[in-house]
């Protein structure tokens, strides 16, 4: 057990200041503006929950929604048994290991900005490998709403599955070759060691996974808005493009916040509780 | 464990899907725009180095490169400086509201910048910030501190509670302890954090294009402008300049390569 030393805040504190700086202040700057019509003169007006009723009932932000969190169940749906399946298959020792993991981590490092600039010009029919290819098939991701979404998720698997595969990887070598010997005892078969050794140790760094997958895709904006302009229009792109209407902005802004935040909520609950049934002594498996 | 023969097959696979539109772009930069958009080569064929010679020559290009390297660093040194304490009080101690502090902190992690990006601006112009290199490492604290104290929190809690004891029966203070002996117990700990501050300070775009305008803008500002300019874009030299912004990360990758693994997990396996 922890002992219990209130003094500890103070180690907190620097912390606490900074990230009052960078996110209380601003964050109640936001919500001052959601309530908030910014007259001519410059005076402001007590609007209430004008500009929450407005957001509601429009329907581009219920488009937009839509969009982005369809747009996060598809690349989760793809990149979490793509990464697990990859990770079973990664080397495990001698020159493979080293090599694959730095390949594997190169697209985690390229700016937001950039990988959105190789899949332009990746993709565009005129200049780009993959356009070029597909050209006669029809394929342009400009104009065409399918080709635009297929590209938009091509890139996303491309710059993210490493991820995914990097933490199934770290989850799958931690697990002792006793485990695997007691396996081949029992004649286990391949199937069985995955759903009763390897998943069940994978569990925590999928959460780790699928919480920083969803969250980081639902506010995809660099990318989408270096390869389509911003088709199609993601919250964070609708955001962005009604900027100029402060009270409007605003008040998506803390509807948008308190989404992710409900729904990481929900992965935060659940992870916790895992950590705490690990924490419990563990009856002889 | 048993594996298929072909199972190299699989990783194989999957890092040639990763390379071939780096390489796209790599072999681009060494092309002539007459090239790029005068026909389709798989490889340069006329070979130049014009267009890095372009980006070097020009102090622009050289100016936002310093930018953009300048505010990672100093992101990077603030976010662990802050979170080191911090992390050790999560991993050591209960404290009053310990728990919900923590669920706070990681909120930030998942704060959209798209929300934050308006404020940030209108407060920096307010405190006269806008436009230097550490409002934007500031900004970036957003979403650094809160990753960085979990990540920190991990490897700590995997160093036992009897060197901390140990060391204050010793007759170490706090600060000696912490710094002497501590710090280098969680050395790759730290590596790991650094690394991932590193990673997401250097490829945010939307609050570092907002807070700059010229005396601090980003590469990927820079980029945009490129982009939008009059009379046709420059694909030859936008491609080598993106070809530079790999460089840094995979450097950085290198040097925590036999980490990587376990940093990715948050040193929570």
């Amino acid at each position: 057990m922890k002992p219990v030393n209130q003094k500890a805040w103070f180690l907190v504190l620097p912390v606490l200041v900074l990230v009052a700086i960078s996110a209380v202040i601003p964050l109640m700057m936001v919500v001052n503006f959601s309530v908030q019509e910014k007259a001519s003169n410059g005076q402001f007006f007590w609007m209430g929950t004008k500009w929450y009723e407005t957001v509601l009932h429009d329907e581009k932000f219920w488009g937009a929604l839509f969009r982005s969190l369809s747009f996060s169940a598809i690349i989760l749906a793809i990149q979490i048994p793509l990464g697990i399946f990859i990770a079973l298959n990664m080397p495990r020792k001698g020159w493979g290991v080293p090599a694959s993991l730095i390949l594997m981590s190169l697209p985690l490092l390229i700016p937001w900005y950039v990988v959105g600039m190789i899949w332009q010009m990746f993709g565009r029919v005129d200049i780009g490998l993959l356009g070029v290819m597909l050209k006669d098939f029809g394929y342009n991701y400009v104009g065409d709403p399918v080709d635009a979404w297929g590209t938009l998720i091509l890139m996303d698997v491309w710059h993210w599955t490493s991820l995914v595969a990097l933490l199934s990887y770290a989850g799958l070598v931690s697990i002792p070759d006793a485990y695997y010997q007691a396996a081949r005892i029992d004649g286990a078969s391949k199937w069985a060691v995955f759903r009763y050794i390897q998943l069940p140790k994978l569990g925590r760094v999928l959460t780790i996974a699928v919480l920083l997958r969803f969250m980081d895709s639902l506010m995809i904006f660099a990318e989408p808005f270096r390869v389509t302009g911003g088709d199609p229009a993601f919250l964070s792109i609708e955001l962005e493009q009604k900027s100029e209407e402060l009270g409007w902005a605003s008040a998506m802004s803390i509807i948008f916040f308190l989404i992710i935040l409900a729904i990481s909520w929900v992965f935060y609950a659940v992870m916790t509780r895992e950590d705490a049934d690990v924490a419990k002594p563990e009856s002889a498996s | 464990m048993s594996r298929g023969k072909l199972s190299w097959l699989v990783p194989v696979i999957y890092i040639l899907f990763l390379l071939t539109p780096i390489y796209w772009l790599v072999s681009m930069s060494f092309k002539t725009n007459a090239e790029i958009t005068g026909g389709f080569t798989l490889f340069p064929e006329a070979f130049t180095l014009d267009n890095y010679a372009k980006v070097f020559g020009d102090p622009k290009w050289r100016g936002v490169f310093f930018n953009s390297i300048f505010y990672v660093l100093l992101n990077t040194i603030i976010s662990i400086a802050v979170a080191l304490p911090a992390a050790y009080a999560f991993s050591r101690y209960k404290f009053f509201g310990d728990k919900h502090l923590f669920f706070w902190l990681l909120t930030n992690r998942m704060a959209p910048a798209a929300v934050f990006a308006l404020p940030f601006f209108q407060l920096y112009y307010k405190v006269g910030l806008f436009d230097t290199h550490i409002a934007v490492a500031l900004a970036h604290c957003l979403f650094n501190v809160p990753l960085a104290v979990w990540i920190l929190e991990g490897f700590m809690s995997g160093v036992p509670r009897e060197i901390d004891e140990t060391a204050y029966v010793d007759g170490h203070s706090f600060p000696s302890f912490f710094t002497r002996i501590f710090m280098p117990l969680i050395a790759s700990g730290i590596g790991v954090a650094a690394f991932f501050c590193f990673m997401f300070s250097w490829v945010e775009y939307l609050i570092a294009d907002t807070l700059t305008r010229s005396a601090a803008t980003p590469i990927t500002s820079k980029m945009r402008a490129v982009f939008e300019q009059q009379g046709g874009t420059d694909w030859g030299v936008l491609a080598a300049a993106g070809t530079l912004t790999i460089i840094p990360g995979a450097i950085v990758i290198w040097f925590v390569r036999n980490y990587i693994a376990k940093g990715f997990a948050l040193g929570r396996v």
